[in-house]
């Protein structure tokens, strides 16, 4: 996949590079210095109206425009793919503001912000996860207040969380792990990998690259640094659990990748595809074949996302 | 097909921009509306954005008003997003409301008061009958008479009244303040002190706190309010510049500013009181400024630590969910796909649900 390089609009620039001000992106790199430090901590910073609604990236939004400079390479999903509407949008807004450089391929990427999902391709040294998350607090359902959750934190006092999962397990007789699952990181800080299947939740866990989890409307920032413990809640006899298919990926073959259902028709009639449209479309370029190859979705993922 | 539907590129984005302008232009047959005409004669719904925009600025909330085809919790973010982005060259001086140039200002708790009761510019008494005389065009409306001399100025307060009884808790202004709070720099914090509550409640959305001063009414955490006093008129902004050392006048705005009593404290220690709620708008909105006052009185119950508590009193409850920008954007960002953790959870409940009907087949076989 080429690498697109972003409009310059230097004549039209009506706001600073990266559209924050310097002053914010610092208070927001400092967030983020604090982050690393104490991982899986949740830092509250002083999030900013952004141009696009919250709950629609604002807080990776942010985190990007404090980290991004001229040099680097963005690359924006959403559910995995590259060509979503929101994704798209998001690195238009970045390819205009901070005139970087886009791609869809994952190794090229110095930045990845994304929703809901961790490419298949796995991340290296130098590289920046950044995680849109909606609500960056695991325990928020088991207790709404967040002077109570803070309170949990500050003590390590995670015994509710086991309670609720012990209550699934007794309900339904596993973990059940489905999105969002909890993370204790370096065993001491319970944390939400935000929306992200529990597919993707190993991927957190001893990384060459940098997690960075933004939340703009709850004010919090959180990090995964490289090489950091994070384990998914479980237990002993019932183990955590990641998603699996009993179909391969019908355009490009791929077994072990996260699939999406795709309803073809009003009478049942479905096929499974790769979420990761990037590593779809990679393995189909290298010759991999699906049950359907051909299919005019592989066609439909070819117009330019940019 | 609903798979490319979800899946669009920069082509389908921008149509849909284009589109949005036309259906936002209306009939081109019909004459635009300029800027101006929404900043006259939208002037409540400038008001409102501006408020909840916490920028005052009338032809930029009047062309956030028009750009948002009316839609005014957009119109506010539009105002959010815009002003987000300038420089803060610091606070200004506390508003002085008693040197407020009057255009309406009555009180409910006696028959009259020193300065009068004015009624100014309302709905109050108006009987809400379509006028279909405003269809017509270009009719002028009659001109009030003026009064015969001006306001009193200063206006005395409310507290004025109470003051030689000592029945109302004072306001008066402490000399080394703190810098007040600024929401828009940081994060909410908990216990939230009352210059970050009113803050936040000044932002908050009218429809929110209006409800929730209702619900109090109603007996969910009456706080037995009475409108003490409600005035809207012109005040002046007093800033004072590092470089001079003493305030200087930056300009005048106009705002809405009520002082409900509600509740009476008393102790072993003190006497019995009354608490004043307090609520501060830009423009005209006696609405929000009273519901703002109420819902400030319900939150300095601290019923939390009680354990009682109704919505309006719980300051988490309340100043969470009281801003409409958030709220909106995170209630309608469920537009956005979900298909990666709707794909988890169907995979979940379809096991359950195989389970379930082996269950019911071991269960006939064993009958």
């Amino acid at each position: 996949m080429s690498v697109q390089t972003g409009s310059n609009n230097a004549p039209e620039r009506y706001y600073n590079y990266a559209y924050l001000d310097e002053q914010t992106k610092r208070m927001i790199r400092r967030a983020i210095l604090k982050a690393l430090a104490i991982p899986g901590y949740q830092v509250p910073f002083g999030s900013r109206e952004m141009p696009v609604p919250y709950g629609w990236g604002t807080g990776g939004i942010q985190l990007t425009a404090a980290i991004v400079g001229p040099d680097d390479v963005y690359k924006c999903i959403d559910q995995g793919a590259d060509d979503t509407t929101n994704a798209v949008s998001i690195r238009q807004f970045f390819a205009k503001v901070a005139d970087v450089e886009t791609t869809e391929d994952t190794s090229e990427a110095t930045i990845i912000q994304s929703r809901h999902r961790v490419p298949e391709k796995p991340l290296k040294a130098g590289q920046v996860m950044v995680l849109q998350v909606p609500q960056p607090e695991p325990l928020r359902f088991l207790e709404p207040r967040e002077t109570e959750t803070r309170a949990m934190h500050a003590y390590e006092e995670y015994g509710l969380q086991y309670v609720a999962l012990y209550e699934r397990v007794a309900r339904v007789g596993r973990i059940n792990a489905g999105a969002g699952h909890p993370v204790m990181v370096e065993e001491r800080y319970l944390m939400s990998p935000s929306p992200i299947p529990a597919f993707d939740n190993p991927k957190l866990g001893f990384s060459e690259a940098i997690y960075l989890l933004g939340a703009g409307r709850e004010k919090r920032i959180y990090a995964v640094p490289p090489y950091t413990r994070v384990r998914s809640l479980d237990f002993e006899d019932h183990p955590f659990a990641v998603q699996t298919w009993d179909e391969n990926c019908a355009l490009c073959g791929a077994d072990d990748a996260y699939l999406d259902e795709v309803v073809l028709d009003d009478q049942g009639a479905k096929m499974y595809v790769c979420s990761d449209s990037h590593h779809c479309a990679e393995r189909r370029e290298a010759g991999h074949v699906g049950p359907m190859a051909g299919h005019q979705l592989a066609q439909a993922e070819k117009e330019p996302a940019q | 097909m609903a798979y490319v539907a979800v899946k669009g590129g920069e082509k389908a984005i921008s149509n849909a921009h284009k589109w949005l302008a036309e259906e936002r232009r209306g009939d081109p047959a019909v004459t635009e509306l300029e800027v101006a005409q929404l900043r006259e004669q939208l002037s409540l719904a400038v008001d409102r954005v501006m408020g909840e925009g916490s920028c005052y600025d009338r032809d930029l909330a009047a062309l956030a008003v028009k750009q948002a085809r009316g839609d005014l919790p957009e119109a506010v973010f539009l105002v959010r997003a815009y002003r987000t982005t300038l420089p803060r060259f610091g606070a200004s001086e506390p508003l002085d409301t008693v040197n407020m140039a009057v255009r309406r200002r009555v009180s409910a708790a006696f028959k009259d008061i020193p300065g009068g009761q004015v009624l100014g510019p309302t709905f109050d008494y108006t009987h809400r009958l379509l006028d279909f005389a405003l269809a017509a065009d270009g009719v002028l409306p009659p001109q009030a008479v003026l009064a015969e001399e001006p306001q009193a100025y200063p206006m005395p307060t409310i507290g004025s009244v109470f003051a030689h009884e000592d029945l109302l808790e004072s306001d008066e202004r402490t000399e080394d303040a703190p810098e007040p709070f600024d929401l828009t720099r940081e994060p909410m914090s908990f216990p939230a002190g009352r210059d970050q509550r009113l803050q936040a409640l000044a932002r908050g959305d009218e429809g929110f706190l209006l409800s929730l001063a209702y619900s109090s009414q109603r007996g969910w955490g009456n706080t037995h309010p009475l409108c003490g006093e409600i005035r809207m008129g012109t005040v002046a902004v007093e800033f004072v510049p590092e470089e001079l050392g003493f305030a200087i006048e930056v300009g005048d705005i106009i705002v809405t500013e009520c002082q409900m009593l509600g509740g009476s404290k008393s102790s072993a220690e003190t006497p019995p009181q009354y608490m004043r709620g307090y609520g501060l708008v830009f423009g005209h909105s006696e609405r929000k400024a009273m519901s703002m006052a109420i819902v400030d009185r319900a939150l300095r119950d601290n019923a939390a630590a009680s354990g009682q508590v109704a919505p309006v009193q719980d300051e988490e409850f309340v100043l969470y969910h009281s801003d409409n920008v958030e709220a909106s954007g995170f209630v309608q960002h469920l537009k956005l796909p979900h298909y990666v953790d709707f794909q988890a959870d169907l995979q979940s409940i379809r096991r359950l649900r195989r389970e379930f009907f082996q269950r019911q087949a071991l269960k006939e076989a064993a009958e």
